[in-house]
């Protein structure tokens, strides 16, 4: 199986209520806020490695995961650490921060798919930072490739995958045959999420993604890393959705600490009046 | 033209409260545009809904019918939804599991754009903004879409339910135009639902939610609980992680976000991504045995002890209040 995974970096997602607006309103300011992957696409990342190999100690590899970013050279940084988790093959589609947004980034991928044609694209539900989750959905529309959005398990079986989607009331299972496009929940990185046709039906993975070893860190400086330019890829591509500004969310008042269970219900009673 | 179409989300043959917010949505964007709003309904057999549906003082109910739309499937569902909405303005839904799916497959398909979660409807003249939130709702951007359609979803606790006016909105019946080839390589297998009697989550008026620390005791415990309260029950990540209970009871920036009267946050910590989903609540009691837990930043009443004396306790006396 060849698979195509599109990363993401976010700024770091544990300090999001750390990001301040200027008074006039004109942008989200991250700075001082550490570069992170965002954690949705490095669970994409772990459900393609899971899906290439055969889940043994040591792990034979069975097809090929390239990875995908788009931003300025040092989004390699994320591409380096995908390729030292055991990606093959990594693509950084050059632009800047400000031409990006889903649909640009959907365009992209499009045009990355028809080169590389892999059977799969995997990625995250969501980014943490503009909370949109939308690109898994326009891409397979622009390909007119089936999609299963928020994936919680996948099994492998002959031309295509069965998906276990996580929906507001359930678990919904679709069966989807070659090419696709999948975007992945929270709960297909637990240990027994991912089955491939090589995966053993016994194995358990450890809970949450791999982590590189060191040689494979070494080793990853080796590994192919193609440059492209957006215009190439996404060629007019214009953001069809514009921020005229941004605001801080209301403050919440500080409350107040309750000594014991009968002044907590004297409370809610008489003063909340939320009884 | 300057017409809102909403898109209906029907299941088990019902509507889905999330429907009538984003009718809600549809009667402020109308009003705001000079245009009125239609409500389009998509399944094999629509029939015992459109009643509902047309009380809903829409100026139409637009209805697709084949057997291909049984079961919702984006594929299948996105070209009807595009072919009908490409004569409006705007198209949208509710920000619902079935919204987040299909809503940015039909935008692709009619080159527009999408804003997505949509929490306040504001307008420049006739022209529309949305705001939304982002970074695990710690901003708020306002944007405009720039495309013939404007998509968006809104999210549901932002937009209360639409009251029926009474109307009986004439019907009209839409050709369902054929799917494409991604269509042909998707199938619907079965949806496990998890059995449910409390009050819907996302509408309930009190919700109580559990964490890691109720561990395989989060049902034992919380079931009295929010039975005393008539109480819809939810969960942090950590607890559905690890099969304390079902994943659909996650509260959160990717789970769901609900903004109840009264909300009980009980051996959560108060991370970033669980707030995100429940600050906007009107009142928020946490219960919790670290006095520097982040949850107690956000809420009205804390409570610093142990979950699992406390929580009896509290069942016990809330329920004798209650029978008082
Ligand atoms: C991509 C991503 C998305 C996420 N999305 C969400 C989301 O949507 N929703 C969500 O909730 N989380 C989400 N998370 C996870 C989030 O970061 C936290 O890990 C999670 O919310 C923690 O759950 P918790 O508060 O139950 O567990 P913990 O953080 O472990 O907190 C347990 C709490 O219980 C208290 N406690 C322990 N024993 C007792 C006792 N006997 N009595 C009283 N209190 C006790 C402890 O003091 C502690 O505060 C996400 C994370 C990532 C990376």
């Amino acid at each position: 199986m060849k698979v195509l995974v599109a990363l993401k970096r976010v700024a770091d997602p544990d300090n999001a209520n750390k990001v301040k607006i200027p008074a006039d309103g004109s942008k989200i300011d991250t700075t001082g806020l550490e570069w992170k992957p965002n954690p949705f696409d490095e669970y994409a990342l772990e459900t393609a490695l899971r899906l290439t190999e055969n889940g043994k100690t040591p792990k034979v590899r069975a097809g090929e995961v390239v990875v995908v970013t788009f931003g300025p050279p040092e989004t390699e940084t994320t591409l380096r650490s995908a390729l030292a988790t055991g990606a093959d093959r990594a693509i950084r589609v050059n632009a800047t921060d400000e031409q990006l947004d889903g649909m640009t980034v959907a365009l992209g991928l499009k045009k990355l798919v028809e080169t590389e044609q892999p059977d799969l694209v995997l990625v995250g539900k969501q980014a943490v930072d503009g909370d949109t989750n939308q690109v898994a959905q326009l891409l397979a529309e622009l390909l007119d490739w089936p999609q299963a959005t928020f994936a919680a398990t996948i099994r492998e079986e002959a031309g295509g995958l069965v998906v276990g989607r996580e929906v507001d009331d359930g678990v919904l299972s679709v069966r989807l045959k070659f090419p696709a496009v999948v975007s992945v929940d929270l709960r297909i990185v637990a240990p027994r999420s991912v089955f491939s046709l090589h995966t053993d039906p016994a194995h358990k993975y450890n809970e949450g993604v791999r982590f590189a070893p060191l040689p494979a860190i070494m080793q990853a400086r080796k590994k192919p890393l193609e440059t492209k330019q957006l215009a190439d890829v996404a060629p007019g591509a214009r953001a069809k959705v514009t921020y005229v500004s941004f605001e801080a969310p209301p403050k919440r008042k500080a409350g107040v600490k309750i000594a014991d269970v009968d002044a907590l219900l004297d409370k809610l009673k008489n003063e909340a009046k939320a009884l | 033209m300057a017409n809102v179409l909403v898109l209906a989300e029907i299941s088990g043959g019902k509507v889905k409260k999330t429907t009538h917010s984003a009718v809600t949505f549809a009667r402020k964007a109308a009003a705001l545009l000079g245009g009125s709003y239609s409500i389009l309904a998509l399944g094999s057999d629509v029939s015992a809904v459109l009643g509902e549906l047309a009380a809903l003082g829409a100026d139409k109910v637009l209805v697709a019918e084949a057997p291909t739309l049984e079961h919702y499937l984006a594929e299948h569902y996105a070209p009807v939804v595009a072919a009908a909405a490409g004569s409006f303005r705007v198209l949208v839904a509710t920000a619902s599991a079935f919204g987040k799916d299909l809503l940015p497959r039909v935008a692709a398909r009619l080159d527009a754009g999408y804003a997505a979660d949509v929490t306040e409807l504001l307008s420049e003249g006739t022209s529309l903004r949305y705001k939304r939130p982002m970074f695990a709702g710690n901003a708020f951007g306002i944007c405009r879409i720039e495309s013939a359609v404007e998509v968006v979803s809104v999210r549901q606790s932002a937009f209360t339910a639409a009251e029926p006016t009474g109307s009986s909105s004439p019907v009209e019946r839409l050709a369902v135009p054929a799917a494409g080839a991604g269509a042909s390589r998707i199938e619907w297998v079965n949806l496990e639902q998890v059995k449910n009697e409390r009050p819907e989550l996302t509408e309930a008026r009190v919700v109580v939610s559990g964490g890691r620390a109720l561990k395989e005791q989060f049902y034992e415990l919380l079931n009295p609980f929010a039975d005393v309260l008539g109480a819809a029950i939810g969960a942090s990540r950590a607890a559905c992680d690890n099969g304390y209970c079902a994943p659909d009871l996650q509260v959160g920036q990717t789970g769901k976000v609900v903004a109840p009267a009264l909300y009980f946050a009980v051996g959560i910590s108060g991370a970033i991504q669980h707030l995100a989903g429940m600050k906007s609540s009107k009142i928020i009691v946490a219960i919790n045995k670290d006095g520097d837990a982040p949850i107690f930043q956000v809420a009205d009443y804390g409570l610093v002890g142990d979950l699992f004396k406390v929580l009896p306790e509290l069942t016990t006396k809330l329920r004798a209040l209650k029978d008082a």
